[in-house]
């Protein structure tokens, strides 16, 4: 009996070697000179989402293959360390430990909000800098707790005050109902909107809800919205859910007007919900496009990829140029440096002139109000 | 060497194979720009592959149907005789001990870490073998009970203040709790109603967890959970991570230990008499309810072990990770690895975890890989990759002796 | 009231498509008690079939009914090709494996598929075309009921008619409920049980096409992920209803739908799915069979 067991026990040890030596192989071969300096990139590159993380990792590619084509940084060549976090948590933390345990300097990423609080913690510890192009959750600047982060996007905060403003001081609406997807992203940005609606005193919300996405239909959430006369919704949530929502609000003729974020802003958008999109208001970064870098990466990128850059390319663009620029500007990969040298440091980027504050929000980063004309968006001229 | 009938057959299904892919592999349509795009290439491959694919797939099945009793031949046999040797044993035991206690020194962290995860696994697999291994009740929202662990240590240590190894039991116990819940209005219910309403209430948890902001904190999740501290100390992210492995390889030791000692006791016998023959069962005595509720609390309470290790390690959770794909790949790892066998599911973990992982280089193809390994392993292998072997008595001529 | 209505008539487009999909499920659960979780698959490759082939058809230049009626059989056509193929490769070799095997077979082909679609065309949502007409006469009332909807009440009252048809009348059906009822007794009068097996999955399979094609054209844009919810909840009407009735199936449809419906528009969007489960958990407890199902004395 005994020896039953024990025969047992061994091969649940085998198994252990038999996974200790491939592990063995494979790290065996990441031995790296450790004279370039490395940036990781961490992000969506395959999977759902891979949409939202695959510009990250063209535009860091453009401006490095171009560095590089020089003598790249300080005469150290530039490496790129592309690791697939699928944006869920639980892998990014083993997306960020493989980085470290790579050697990476500074890291681009992650692009979800979610990953990035997950990641980050690992990266403050061995004092890495991190710069997102896309994860605009509040806390992760204005909570204090990642002296480490930066990004060159505006957080949902800002982007909801913009929505509520534009509704009722422009738009002149009174009720409005704030719908969200349940999402970390989208249900974050539906309660700022709301606090912001409630704090006016003007307007007031007559609907707050969540729909859920994939659902085979919206048409419950619609009446609903038609039943409680909202002159204006407020969706905080991806395109996918909001064309949905448009398409069915049109077909039952209702003309209530629909004000979305970021996650909306983009072409897919419009392809997809074709003519109801017409008229949608939808908060994007501001427009930057007759910035000359912003035409130069663009061009590139059309010019390597045969193809548009997709979401937050510029903003990626110009995260890989700021840290780039920092790494520049203090001669150094050191995280002290570094840091002091992003919120000191001005840098040109498509995105204008930067520097970032002391919590790492870039200042002068924000979102322009635009609208669906004739199938494309279209910046609102009214000034807020 | 092929007969001409059986080249017929392939290219029959080679021929059907492209009929199959074509709108979806050769066409690609662009919508908006109103053009299409034709791949043919695509039918091609798929018209060759397939055609010798289909040879090797009867080969495949014919040496399932009649090759199993030969596989057992001189190989096995002498692997399971060194296996034995009590020298090669315990000089291995030495070894691999050695190998564990070695591996995050040698490793990068990065390893650890999801080696770490790995462990994490085989807590959650062995734990989910109690209900569907032993007790044969098929539980498809196991997730449910991790979600309550991860939380239980999230939002005890957020309010107040509870430290890890506090969180572990309380983690556990609230796990089992969560089990008999579920347990009390399920006992009626058989097979696949019990699927679907394990599935129901995974969800809902879920769902919960979800929109209940004030408790919560709804999809933004929780961040910032501490990581254990050794006696007081704050370690640094490598030590940490060397810390969790080897928490976790105790937890692991703890429950194979548990779990093996379960199986032989009146209770785990009692599982896998409801799991055979729930009227005989009955019938002989056997208190259903209790037996059945029992199976779900111990196999929920490592769940919920399990949630407060992944909470510590991800130091940020959220609903997003306690979906019904979560629940689906524990189910399929215990089955992959041999259902029932304690030995068959830490296999089963380690592939199922470790594989993707490894997989990354094909990153696009690892899901599409891993959904296909499933079925073939399934198709040729259906009793898993390690087989439980069933316990059965010898008469012989000294009496009945047991044996394994 | 007139809310009421509206309510009750978003939760009948939901029922209609949700019994759709669950006849499939059902079918194959009576026939070989399996949980054939790549269902909700097939539903998202007839929608993607029937976009690709009415893009084809578009380009052709046909008339917009036209392009709507040959997709939607290009759409049953392959989806019944996927089921049965599906059949043969990931179930038929476990007809004497151990319960839990298929299941995990199914699981795997369900993410197999997903990922393939994925691949071979896109991650992203695209457009479906509009392939139903908005009719004249529904212009008055429009406000409450498109023509999308007329279109999906009308095609799921009449898929479920030809079913009970042949189920009960058809000498296929026969054999299909025979089988369903005693596979080896079946096999001993001389019934093909392999054939009817292949006939169930193309049955329920293109009865999903239908359902992908409609709800696809009803709300104009698909991704690869659509099966996977639409499944799982169709999954749960089947089991409301109780699992191998047909009746049971679209009952259990309908009553989801309306519940969804009602609880979003009474209560909040929020709960939608937690009512949703919650009632399937009640219902169960209270009749373990589901709705309509027949409870069964214990084989000794």
């Amino acid at each position: 009996m005994v020896k039953k067991i024990k025969s047992r026990f061994l091969l649940f040890f085998l198994i252990f070697a038999l996974f200790g030596f491939t592990v063995f192989f494979t790290s065996a071969k990441l031995s790296i000179a450790a004279e370039p300096i490395i940036i990781g990139i961490a992000g969506a590159h395959s999977g759902d989402l891979a949409s939202y993380g695959i510009p990250t990792l063209r535009a860091a590619k453009l401006i490095i293959d171009e560095k590089n084509a020089k003598c790249g940084i300080n005469n150290r060549k530039i490496k790129l360390l592309a690791e697939d976090d699928v944006c869920k948590p639980e892998i990014a933390v083993n997306t960020a430990t493989k980085l470290i345990s790579e050697g990476v300097h500074v890291v681009v990423g992650h692009i979800c909000s979610g990953a990035t609080k997950a990641a980050l913690g690992i990266y403050k510890d061995v004092k890495i800098v991190v710069i997102s192009p896309s994860a605009t959750n509040p806390a992760l600047t204005k909570s204090g707790n990642y002296p480490n982060f930066f990004r060159t996007i505006a957080p949902d905060d800002v982007q909801a005050k913009l929505e509520v403003d534009f509704a009722i001081n422009i738009l002149k609406v009174k009720k409005i109902a704030v719908l969200h997807d349940k999402g970390d992203y989208g249900k974050g940005l539906a309660e700022y909107a709301r606090n912001f609606i409630k704090e006016s005193k003007i307007a007031q919300v007559v609907l707050y809800e969540g729909v859920t996405p994939g659902a085979v239909d919206y048409s419950a959430v619609v009446q609903k919205i038609k039943r409680k006369k909202a002159e204006a919704v407020i969706f905080g949530g991806y395109h996918p859910e909001a064309s949905k929502i448009i398409t069915q609000m049109r077909k039952k003729r209702m003309k209530t007007i629909f004000i979305s974020d970021d996650g909306v802003k983009d072409d897919t958008f419009i392809k997809v919900a074709g003519e109801s999109a017409e008229g949608v208001y939808a908060t994007g970064p501001k427009n930057t496009s007759n910035n000359p870098i912003a035409l130069k990466a663009v061009s590139d990128h059309k010019r390597v990829y045969g193809e548009d850059p997709g979401a937050f390319f510029l903003n990626a663009y110009s995260a890989v140029l700021a840290i780039l620029n920092a790494i520049e500007k203090s001669c150094s990969t050191d995280y002290n440096s570094l840091t002091n040298a992003l919120k000191t440091e001005f840098v040109a980027t498509p995105l204008g002139i930067l520097k970032f504050d002391d919590k790492g929000d870039a200042i002068g980063v924000g979102f322009s109000m635009y609208q669906v004309k004739n199938g494309v968006f279209v910046k609102i001229k009214q000034a807020l | 060497m092929f007969k001409l009938s059986e080249i017929i057959k392939s290219i029959a299904v080679s021929a059907w194979f492209m009929f199959l892919t074509f709108p979806i592999l050769v066409i690609k349509v662009n919508t908006y720009e109103k053009t299409i795009d034709w791949r043919w290439k695509n039918m091609i491959l798929i018209g060759i592959a397939s055609f010798f694919l289909s040879f090797l797939w009867r080969y495949m099945l014919k040496q399932k149907e009649y090759g199993s009793d030969k596989k057992k031949s001189k190989a096995s046999s002498f692997f399971k005789n060194t296996v034995k040797n009590p020298k090669f044993y315990t000089s291995s035991i030495v070894l691999i001990l050695c190998l564990i206690i070695a591996f995050p020194f040698v490793f990068s962290i990065y390893q650890t870490n999801i080696m770490t995860s790995a462990l994490m696994y085989v807590v959650l697999g062995l734990g989910l073998n109690i209900v569907v291994g032993l007790a044969g009740l098929l539980d498809l929202g196991y997730v449910a009970f991790f979600a309550v662990g991860a939380y239980s240590y999230a939002l005890l240590n957020h309010h107040f203040g509870i430290t890890f190894f506090m969180a572990l039991p309380i983690g556990a116990l609230l796990g089992a709790f969560f089990g008999i819940l579920l347990g009390f209005p399920v006992l009626r219910l058989k097979g696949d109603y019990l699927a679907i309403v394990t599935l129901g209430f995974g969800e809902i948890i879920r769902l919960i967890l979800e929109n209940w902001n004030d408790f919560s904190f709804g999809p933004s999740g929780i961040a910032n959970i501490p990581k254990p501290s050794f006696f007081g100390i704050n370690l640094s992210i490598y030590e940490t991570t060397t810390y969790m492995y080897f928490i976790m390889i105790l937890l692991v030791f703890l429950t194979v230990f548990v779990v093996n000692r379960l199986e032989d006791s009146r209770i785990g016998r009692a599982w896998i008499a409801l799991k055979e023959d729930e009227v005989a069962c009955q019938a002989m005595g056997i208190d259903k309810t209790k037996t059945k509720l029992y199976a779900f609390a111990t196999g929920a309470a490592w769940a919920g072990l399990a949630g407060v290790v992944f909470a510590a390690k991800t130091s940020f959770i959220n609903p997003a990770s306690f979906t019904f794909l979560e629940s689906a790949i524990i189910l399929s790892l215990i089955v992959l690895g041999g259902m029932g066998s304690i030995f068959g599911v830490i296999t089963g973990a380690f592939i199922f975890i470790l594989l993707p992982e490894y997989l990354r280089a094909f990153s696009d193809y690892r899901m599409l890989v891993f959904g296909a390994a499933m079925v073939l392993m399934m198709v040729f292998r259906p009793q898993g990759i390690i087989k439980k072997r069933r316990r059965f008595y010898k008469i012989s001529d000294s009496g009945g002796k047991k044996q394994r | 009231m007139e809310y009421f209505a509206e309510l009750f008539l978003g939760g009948l487009t939901r029922g209609s498509i949700y019994a759709l999909i669950a006849i499939g499920y059902t079918m194959v659960y009576g026939i070989i008690e399996l949980i054939n979780f790549a269902h909700g698959e097939i539903y998202m490759i007839g929608a993607f079939t029937a976009l690709i082939a009415a893009s084809v058809f578009n380009f052709l230049g046909f008339g917009q009914i036209t392009v709507f009626l040959l997709a939607t059989a290009v759409a049953i056509i392959y989806s019944a090709a996927y089921g049965f193929t599906i059949e043969k490769i990931a179930y038929k070799p476990l007809r004497n494996a151990h319960r839990l095997s298929p299941l995990i077979s199914a699981i795997g082909m369900s993410i197999f598929l997903q990922n393939y679609v994925m691949l071979a065309q896109t991650s992203n949502f695209v457009r479906f075309p509009k392939l139903i007409p908005d009719f004249e006469f529904i212009e008055p009332v429009a406000h409450i009921i498109g023509s999308s909807e007329i279109v999906i009440f009308v095609v799921a009252a009449i898929v479920m008619l030809a079913l009970t048809f042949l189920i009960k009348f058809t000498k296929t059906g026969k054999a299909m409920r025979a089988t369903a009822q005693d596979k080896t007794m079946a096999m001993l009068i001389g019934i093909n049980v392999d054939f009817i097996i292949s006939i169930t999955f193309i049955i329920g399979s293109a009865i999903a096409a239908i359902g992908g094609v409609l709800i696809a054209a009803h709300i104009g844009q698909i991704n690869f992920y659509i099966g996977f919810v639409a499944g799982i909840k169709a999954f749960t009407a089947a089991v409301l209803g109780g699992i191998g009735s047909i009746y049971g199936a679209a009952l259990g449809a309908f009553v989801l739908g309306w519940t969804e419906s009602f609880a979003t528009g009474y209560v909040s969007s929020d709960y939608e799915d937690l009512f949703a489960f919650s009632l399937l958990v009640i219902i169960l407890i209270f009749k373990p069979e589901g709705l309509v199902g027949k409870s069964t004395a214990p084989k000794v």
